[in-house]
């Protein structure tokens, strides 16, 4: 064990870079907090939202009227009956405010006649999706936060800074107990409040459009200082990522956008249309919602008719050489370096892990049931229920970062600043910089492919008690390989330490996602039981994941079930 | 179709003391530089500091490395059936391997 390690000491500390972390960064110092933010990553590059490709959901009225009790009509109805009506509200309804700062801090929304162009996405009953041309959404939006940070000039930043444990003190946290990946050192932070904003836990899928740490720690994270997690098992697959042929420098979810301009049609491996086969029409309008168009893909494979690499075809062959150069623009050169002509070819695609509707369980103010504690975006839990509607994602992120930022903000303006004990760190600062030489270490990057794995073929788009049995099985077999101990001692870029701490995190959280998935059983929006077909009106209800000791429970609960006032 | 690459990888956590470590990546054409990284890394050493975050979108920009001498993002650059030389960013604070100080000074957690 090494010296007395590094310390910090802010009012609001903000764990997580992307979307929702940077607003509520922004928010928090607005309110006259000092903020440290910071991410295991670079600050404003790792998380999800420089990769989202597609559109922002919101009720703006700029294409055609609407308001955002319609948004809020379909939000619920793609969530199934199990959307947390209080969040799902709150994104809906202050989603306008934050996308209309945005377009003033000069994010650069795709403009029409002068106004903001918005277009219809499946599951939305008008066109309400704003984006950044092309297919720049994500990366404007990240963009355009970090240089709103830096202009403040009041928000402290910390990248390579990956949390280990949060700090609980008399059953509040207190801050955050961190691994500094460029030395290998840790560091206590001390904080008055502290928000996770850490993302969802796609990594933990083989087939997945994740960037590396979307390895579910928020989730982790939240469960050991005692907070509860809703609705784990609800993973959204995106239906149409890409499959081949290999395709590098794009992001694998970026065919939607297209389709949703140009109509690309679905076709099997006999390059037939069949999603009709399933009880949808397409006529080569773009209407299948996520859920059922993963369904039909991955029944169509299994019947024997997928493509060549196990998806189904995605053609634009019906568009002209010119139309595809007016949607895609610079992306056909991008195309063409990978060897894609798509007047000449179809590509193939297939379902991958996409998002997680379930998550850290707060309340309207992002408040976890820990005092000190909140969330926001992603990791959230609830406001999208069962299956997410297109567009919901940075919305999310960005009203509920706001809100977490201003409710952090307050807690800290009225506490003072206790001194941070150091008992019960010591277990946490032995994974850090602990001295495990001697014993034979396990191979971290195989144990996590083993993970993703067995995450895909027996927690994926399609499950039964068997499945998801035999992986609870495998998990728990996997913590005990895993021992007490990381491999190695301290030095700068320790990957096979990272490796060991995100497995830990991912063991938990892949038992929470299997342990709910069991327990469900019926079918509801992205989560299918192959041995319950149906959708059951009994199980219109949320399930709470929670840690007591070591033990990781479920129980169900109750929805919530507060009156929603227009 | 697979073919065999010859990623010659500069190793060590200083200028001075550090060295070239040889590994072969199998690959199939069109795979990128930082798939044969993430390759190694599993199959081989999983020592190997490298740094990326999107592993294919080249959205975080992070992966950038030097290539034959020549700045390049791992994630768009290609395999190739050849020695290929992976050294640091000379121009950028080394951490340990392929991995750099690539933050600016107000956004590390150090220094």
């Amino acid at each position: 064990m090494s010296s007395e390690p590094m310390q910090a000491k802010t009012d609001v500390l903000v764990i997580g870079a992307g979307g929702a972390g940077m607003y509520a960064a922004i928010e928090a110092a607005r309110a006259g907090c000092r903020v440290l933010l910071i991410d295991r990553s670079l600050i404003g590059r790792g998380g999800a939202t420089v990769m989202a490709q597609m559109t922002v959901a919101v009720a703006l009225g700029a294409e055609e009227p609407d308001h955002w009790s319609h948004h809020f009509d379909d939000t619920v109805r793609a969530g199934r009956g199990l959307c947390d009506k209080v969040l799902a509200r709150l994104l809906c309804e202050e989603g306008p405010e934050c996308i209309g700062e945005m377009d003033a801090w000069g994010v650069g929304w795709a403009r029409k006649d002068g106004r903001i162009a918005q277009i219809t996405a499946p599951g939305h009953d008008r066109a309400r999706c704003a984006y950044v041309d092309f297919i720049n959404t994500g990366p404007a939006v990240s963009k355009t936060l970090r240089s709103v940070i830096n202009r403040t000039g009041v928000i402290r930043k910390a990248g390579d800074l990956c949390v280990v444990d949060l700090i609980v003190v008399d059953g509040e946290v207190a801050g955050a107990l961190a691994l500094q990946l460029s030395s290998g050192a840790p560091v206590v932070i001390a904080a008055k409040a502290t928000i996770l904003a850490t993302g969802g836990l796609t990594r933990l899928y083989q087939r997945n459009s994740a960037s590396a740490n979307m390895g579910g720690d928020g989730y982790a994270l939240a469960l050991r200082a005692g907070a509860e997690l809703i609705d784990m098992e609800f993973v959204q697959f995106f239906p149409i990522g890409h499959l081949a042929p290999r395709l590098i420098g794009m992001d694998p979810i970026m065919w939607d956008p297209f389709r949703y301009k140009l109509g690309g049609r679905l076709l099997n491996g006999a390059m037939q249309e069949f999603t009709s086969r399933y009880g949808s029409d397409e006529s080569g309008r773009y209407i299948l919602t996520r859920d059922l168009a993963t369904y039909a893909i991955m029944k169509e494979v299994e019947a024997g008719r997928g493509s060549p690499h196990g998806g189904a075809y995605l053609s634009f062959q019906h568009c002209s050489k010119h139309e595809l150069q007016a949607a895609f623009g610079p992306v056909v050169d991008r195309l063409a370096a990978n060897n894609i002509d798509l007047t000449k070819t179809a590509v193939e695609v297939a379902p991958i892990a996409h998002y997680h509707m379930g998550g850290v369980r707060v309340d309207a103010q992002m408040q976890t049931r820990v005092p000190g504690l909140f969330a926001a975006g992603e990791v959230v839990g609830g406001a999208n229920g069962a299956n997410r509607l297109s567009g919901n994602a940075i919305t999310e992120a960005l009203v509920f970062g706001r809100r977490a930022g201003r409710t952090a903000a307050a807690r800290a303006g009225v506490m003072r600043s206790q001194p941070l004990g150091s008992e019960g760190r010591q277990p946490t600062l032995a994974l850090i910089d602990g001295d495990s030489s001697g014993r034979e270490a396990c191979n971290a990057g195989e144990l996590m492919q083993n993970m993703q794995r067995v995450m895909w073929n027996d927690v994926g788009p399609f499950r039964t008690k068997e499945k998801l049995s035999r992986a609870l099985a495998t998990f728990n077999d996997m913590t005990r390989q895993l021992g007490e101990l990381p491999p190695n001692g301290r030095h700068a870029f320790d990957l096979p330490r990272l490796d060991w701490l995100d497995l830990r995190n991912m063991q938990l959280v892949a038992r929470a996602v299997a342990q709910a998935a069991l327990q469900r059983t019926e079918s509801r929006g992205a989560h299918q039981r192959e041995d319950f077909p149906a959708l059951s009106a009994e199980w219109e209800i949320n399930q709470l994941a929670y840690l007591s000791g070591d033990a990781l429970h479920v129980l169900s609960s109750p929805l919530v079930t507060s009156e929603v006032t227009r | 179709m697979t073919d065999v690459a010859q990623l010659k990888i500069w190793r060590g956590a200083h200028r001075e003391t550090g060295r070239f470590e040889t590994y072969e990546v199998p690959f199939e054409p069109g795979q990128s530089v930082l798939d044969g990284l993430r390759w190694l890394r599993v199959h081989r050493d999983p020592t190997l500091a490298i740094r990326f975050s999107c592993i294919n979108a080249n959205a975080c920009k992070e992966c950038v490395i030097e290539l034959d001498g020549k700045a390049v993002y791992a994630c768009t650059a290609r395999l190739e059936a050849r020695e290929m030389t992976l050294t640091p960013l000379t121009n950028k604070p080394l951490v340990r391997d392929l991995v750099t100080e690539i933050a600016p000074p107000s956004e590390r957690s150090s220094g």
